[in-house]
């Protein structure tokens, strides 16, 4: 067990290095931030632009700049924005508390509609409901989430004048981004469920449960449930990398303060540091988050732990 | 509380003839969608582009006209959502087609001869599953700027390893049976072998990979094309109009609805059709 999660410790650094290695080189192609910081300025000379150049350290190779972005990041200290210059750690810092929030309260809506929906799709295999779920879900799947984000916000802050179209205002401004997130989670997760249920159901504990006499929902939730817990956490694991590459734009929709948000304006301004800083941090959430699911399975299957 | 049937094969019947009809409908959405998108060029000769100043923002469904209604500048919302949709069908099409062919040969390779290959490839599933794909796609095109060819090429890039990594683990497994065992023994030569033993024996999960990516990867260009990093935002595209279209939601909700719409049907016509595939080839797929 050790071995494996030392196998595995290894290869989500080697992840990290390559994912930073490629962010670092692609955002110095982009463009040139001494010509975006000097625009309006008025006349500008090429030795004021090497001035600017130097100022930001970008006239050192590539890779001596990115041996002191990772040093950084060991240290905590993503450098400066070129904007302002506040430091690109609490820029960060202010901006993922938001993202998490609505990660988590998303993932959570999620997992409480599409956990007794898939549940009962999976009883109720090849039936009216099983049916109704399934089409639903196809459904869910087969729109863009900014699309749905618009469609809420003509619903809700148009017609129905209820919630704020964009921004922070409050606690209420998290609904519809997290509605938005939960609607296309569920789409997803609830086949996970149905397709991890129907595998469960058919093991022979499952029959012995119910011929103790076992009430059916102490069957389904206690007995069934937990033995799908593997599969489940697995792709949910997996694909929490496109958990956050949906928030990103939701949050942009939505005009969020999360990351997804920052690292467009990033974007917008050639504001390396800021974008290297959010992808790198980004990143780092899903590898660690991958990490976590391979050590969960020992806690949810005390069978792996013994192996 | 009623008895509820636990084990797994009830409603068989049922189930089959949802199947059909599941069927029936992927292809329909699909077949129609797809031969309007491609005939709008002959519906409309004008591409969607005649402004009609005097309907400006006129209501949908009120003169036959313009069906879908029109946006503030008097263009035909129906003629824009058909013509557009071209753009949505070229890049799901290439795009799964670039992919698959990489990524079926280097899934061959990897998973028929192991060693270095296989390393690499399995290396790159792991940065693969790792990446914010929106980030990075954010990344790379605001180098190289958006258009037609690079969302293209971003995507034949970034999505060739999830075929390389089915083929590969089908591969393992199909290489050790005992009719390739039986080849070998015959002296068939490894590029038959591939060819004719090895890749008919895995192309069926490839197929319904390549459905599901067709429909995410318009999902995926419409979001790029949406947020101002996609196609050129003066060719009608479905991204392009709800991008267009969010300005203007308050007085002329037609032009955002509609187009999401289009991109609603066609990707559910494309998950139906790969559903059903999905349970008539590999039943026990879960991805």
């Amino acid at each position: 067990m050790s071995a494996f999660v030392f196998k595995r410790f290894l290869q989500a650094i080697f992840v990290v290095l390559v994912v930073t290695l490629f962010v670092s080189y692609a955002v110095r192609l982009s463009g040139d931030p001494a010509l975006m910081l000097s625009q309006g300025a008025g006349s500008v000379t090429e030795q004021d632009l090497q001035n600017i150049r130097s100022g930001l350290g970008l006239d050192r190779p590539f890779l001596v700049q990115y041996a002191e972005f990772l040093r950084g990041i060991v240290v905590g200290d993503f450098g400066r924005s070129f904007m302002g210059g506040t430091p690109v750690a609490r820029l960060i810092a202010d901006a993922l508390p938001a993202t998490l929030a609505l990660a988590s309260v998303s993932l959570l809506l999620s997992i409480l509609v599409s956990v007794p929906l898939g549940i009962q799709a999976a009883v109720k295999q090849g039936r009216g409901i099983d049916q109704f779920i399934r089409i639903f879900s196809l459904i869910g799947l087969s729109f863009p989430n900014f699309w749905l984000a618009i469609m809420l916000v003509l619903l809700l802050s148009i017609t129905f004048p209820l919630l704020p179209p964009s921004g922070w205002d409050g606690p209420v401004s998290l609904i519809m981004p997290a509605l938005t997130m939960a609607i296309i989670l569920s789409a997803t997760n609830v086949r996970l469920v149905r397709t991890a249920m129907l595998e469960t159901l058919s093991a022979q504990y499952i029959t012995v449960a119910r011929s103790k006499g076992l009430k059916d929902r102490v069957v389904l939730y206690k007995h069934a449930l937990r033995n799908c817990a593997i599969p489940l956490i697995t792709y949910i694991g997996l694909q929490f990398g496109n958990l956050i590459g949906g928030i990103v734009v939701v949050e942009k929709v939505f005009n969020w303060p999360g990351l997804g948000t920052l690292a467009f304006d990033a974007i917008a301004g050639r504001d390396y540091p800021v974008l290297q800083g959010t992808v790198t941090v980004l990143s780092l959430v899903i590898v660690i988050v991958n990490l976590l699911v391979d050590m969960a399975y020992g806690l949810v299957d005390p069978r792996i732990r013994t192996r | 509380m009623q008895p509820v049937p636990l084990s797994a094969d009830t409603g068989m019947a049922r189930s089959f003839r949802w199947r059909s009809l599941e069927f029936i409908l992927g292809a329909l959405l699909t077949g129609a969608m797809m031969l309007l998108v491609l005939l709008s060029v002959w519906i409309f000769p004008d591409r969607g582009a005649a402004m009609d100043l005097a309907a400006r923002l006129s209501m949908p469904f009120a003169d036959w006209a313009h069906p879908l209604g029109t946006d503030p500048l008097g263009r035909d919302v129906l003629a824009r959502v058909l013509v557009g949709g071209r753009i949505s069908l070229m890049v799901g099409l290439l795009s799964v087609a670039g992919a698959s062919v990489l990524g079926i040969v280097i899934g061959l390779v990897a998973g028929y001869y192991r060693g270095i290959a296989d390393m690499v490839l399995m290396r790159c599933v792991d940065v693969q599953l790792a990446l914010p794909f929106i980030l990075i796609a954010l990344t790379f095109i605001s180098i190289l700027g958006g258009g037609l060819g690079n969302i293209i090429a971003f995507m034949i890039i970034s999505q060739w390893v999830q075929y390389a990594r089915l083929v590969r683990g089908m591969v393992l497994s199909v290489r050790e049976r005992e009719f390739v065992q039986a080849a070998r023994a015959f002296g068939v030569a490894d590029l038959a072998m591939l060819r004719h033993h090895i890749l008919p024996n895995v192309i069926g999960p490839v197929i319904i990979l390549m459905t599901l990516n067709v429909a995410n990867n318009i999902l995926l260009e419409s979001s790029l094309t949406f947020l101002g990093l996609g196609v050129d935002p003066l060719i009608p595209s479905w991204g392009g109009m709800l991008a267009d279209g969010r300005t203007y939601m308050q007085t002329a909700w037609w032009v955002s609805v509609f187009p999401g719409v289009a991109i609603m049907l066609t990707v559910l016509g494309l998950n139906l059709l790969g559903d059903w595939l999905r349970d008539r080839i590999d039943p026990t797929a879960k991805f």
